[in-house]
């Protein structure tokens, strides 16, 4: 069983001079010691991948320049979805007792550290090479794809998704460590710059320089003890033209297949962590989740129902769209939030319950998901 | 991608082409050496008629290459093909999901694309 025992998270937006090992670092010092142990004790290292320093052997790299020699150490790639992608491998290697400490790593300088073109260049290469990047897509423009079918399938409106952003702005205004700290409306997501139509700027998540880390461990090193209930992934597809219909998305399989692996059920659920790097992205996925009825999540937000004190709290810390979008340590934040909350530290932004969450990543346009079930014991 | 029999436009030629497995009957638009269904080698290329119905769209409005950026806006459209596969291609900017199409080809960035417009 694995228990995350420590997070670490730096602030989103600009690290101007920090190098992607720099934000690694930086994270890493935050979450081993949040565990209450010294970095030689870590004998496991995962780590993402880093868009503006490419490297072969990145875990390798890391370990040597924070000074740690691991006997278990790899980078791991499934693009949105690679931080719980690593958490679930952390899991199963401390319960299968090939490591004690993992730490799963990851960080990036992805704003300073190169244009916005060359950022939005290199993501919309998860495009076939032949088929699809000839004809010129973004990232936006994948997810623009999906948004348009959902829409028409579902009777969702621009307006509706405008209200995620909305949602995850307020939130993000209440985290100190977010990128952005202005209150939005849904007439200012109405109003932001067209980028791949239907999506609009504000409903894109940033590019952001940040780092995030947490250590699981076989065993608790604390008082209060967050551990891996369970967890289960589903790849469907890597290409939108290759994408299965929108009612056999990969998510409805992976948080299935949690569900039947972790024996809890939907509504046991007291916090919810939701990849959202498009507005569309967090619709889709809190309904392919069952966190509300298919068409009917934007009514859910209206209703404040994901709100901090509402019944299913949702990325408290502002997500992709608000506390920002560094690459891998994107979406780790929402875990590092997780933990907080769980483990009751989250101030300002401390949520009633939290004692049960439920976890979701995505990678390339949907492909790629990773459910995951944590529990609070002792 | 295995050889091409037929010159598609990914090669720079005016046409559609789609792979025809003779054992399971998939047609798939990717081309492989042999069926992802069934994995039976050398599944038989077949030139698309061009006509479709439209699945999905966007209108990119924020390219990130120069060249692209010159064709700002552009859209960008999946078509459910006649054949029964799904492609990429461009499509005028007045489509909508469920609209009948036909393809033609037009230069972008230096290639020649597929770019459908709603069937006469």
């Amino acid at each position: 069983m694995g228990f995350i025992t420590g997070v670490g998270l730096t602030s989103y937006g600009k690290h101007e001079g920090s190098s992607s090992l720099d934000l690694m670092g930086r994270a890493a010092e935050l979450a081993i010691a949040d565990a209450g142990l010294n970095r030689a004790e870590v004998d496991g290292v995962l780590c993402g991948y880093s868009t503006v320093s490419p490297h072969i052997m990145l875990a390798t790299v890391f370990a040597e320049h924070f000074g740690i020699r691991p006997s278990y150490a790899h980078a791991v790639q499934v693009g949105g979805a690679t931080g719980l992608a690593m958490t679930m491998l952390a899991h199963h290697l401390v319960d299968a007792g090939i490591a004690r400490h993992v730490l799963v790593v990851s960080g990036e300088n992805r704003l300073t550290g190169q244009s916005r073109d060359a950022s939005i260049q290199a993501l919309a290469q998860v495009g076939h090479p032949d088929y699809e990047v000839p004809l010129g897509p973004t990232i936006p423009a994948y997810y623009g794809l999906v948004a348009s079918r959902y829409m028409h399938e579902y009777g969702v409106t621009q307006q509706d998704l405008a209200e995620f952003a909305v949602l995850m702005r307020r939130h993000a205004l209440t985290h100190p460590g977010a990128q952005f700290h202005e209150p939005i409306t849904v007439a200012d997501v109405m109003a932001s710059k067209p980028v791949a139509m239907p999506l609009k700027l504000l409903d894109c998540c940033p590019v952001s320089d940040g780092g995030a880390a947490f250590v699981v461990s076989r065993e608790r090193t604390g008082d209060t003890a967050i551990r891996v209930r369970g967890c289960a992934q589903a790849h469907t597809h890597q290409h939108v033209t290759a994408a299965p219909r929108l009612s056999e998305l990969g998510a409805e399989i992976a948080i299935a297949r949690a569900r039947a692996s972790s024996g809890m059920a939907i509504s046991d659920v007291r916090y919810a962590a939701v990849y959202d790097s498009f507005t569309i992205t967090l619709a889709i996925l809190l309904e392919d989740l069952g966190l509300a009825q298919r068409g009917e999540a934007a009514a859910r937000v209206r209703a404040g129902h994901f709100d901090r004190d509402g019944d299913m709290p949702l990325n408290t810390h502002g997500g992709l769209l608000s506390y920002g979008h560094c690459g891998v340590g994107g979406a780790m934040a929402h875990l590092v939030e997780t933990h907080l909350q769980m483990t009751g530290r989250a101030g300002s932004r401390q949520v009633r319950d939290a004692s049960v969450a439920l976890l979701h990543g995505d990678g390339g346009v949907l492909s790629s998901h990773v459910s995951m079930f944590l529990e609070r014991v002792g | 991608m295995s050889q091409a029999k037929i010159a598609d436009w990914t090669q720079g030629h005016e046409a559609i082409v789609y792979q025809d497995c003779g054992a399971c009957g998939t047609r798939q638009y990717f081309r492989r050496g042999f069926c992802a269904v069934c994995g039976v080698p050398d599944p038989v290329e077949k030139r698309a008629s061009g006509s479709g119905t439209v699945y999905a769209t966007s209108l990119v409005c924020r390219a990130a290459t120069p060249e692209t950026r010159a064709h700002v806006p552009y859209n960008i459209v999946l078509v459910d093909t006649s054949e029964g596969f799904r492609m990429m291609a461009h499509g005028d900017t007045d489509l909508a999901i469920g609209d009948r199409v036909t393809a033609r080809y037009q230069p972008f960035a230096g290639r020649l694309v597929p770019h459908f417009a709603k069937a006469k």
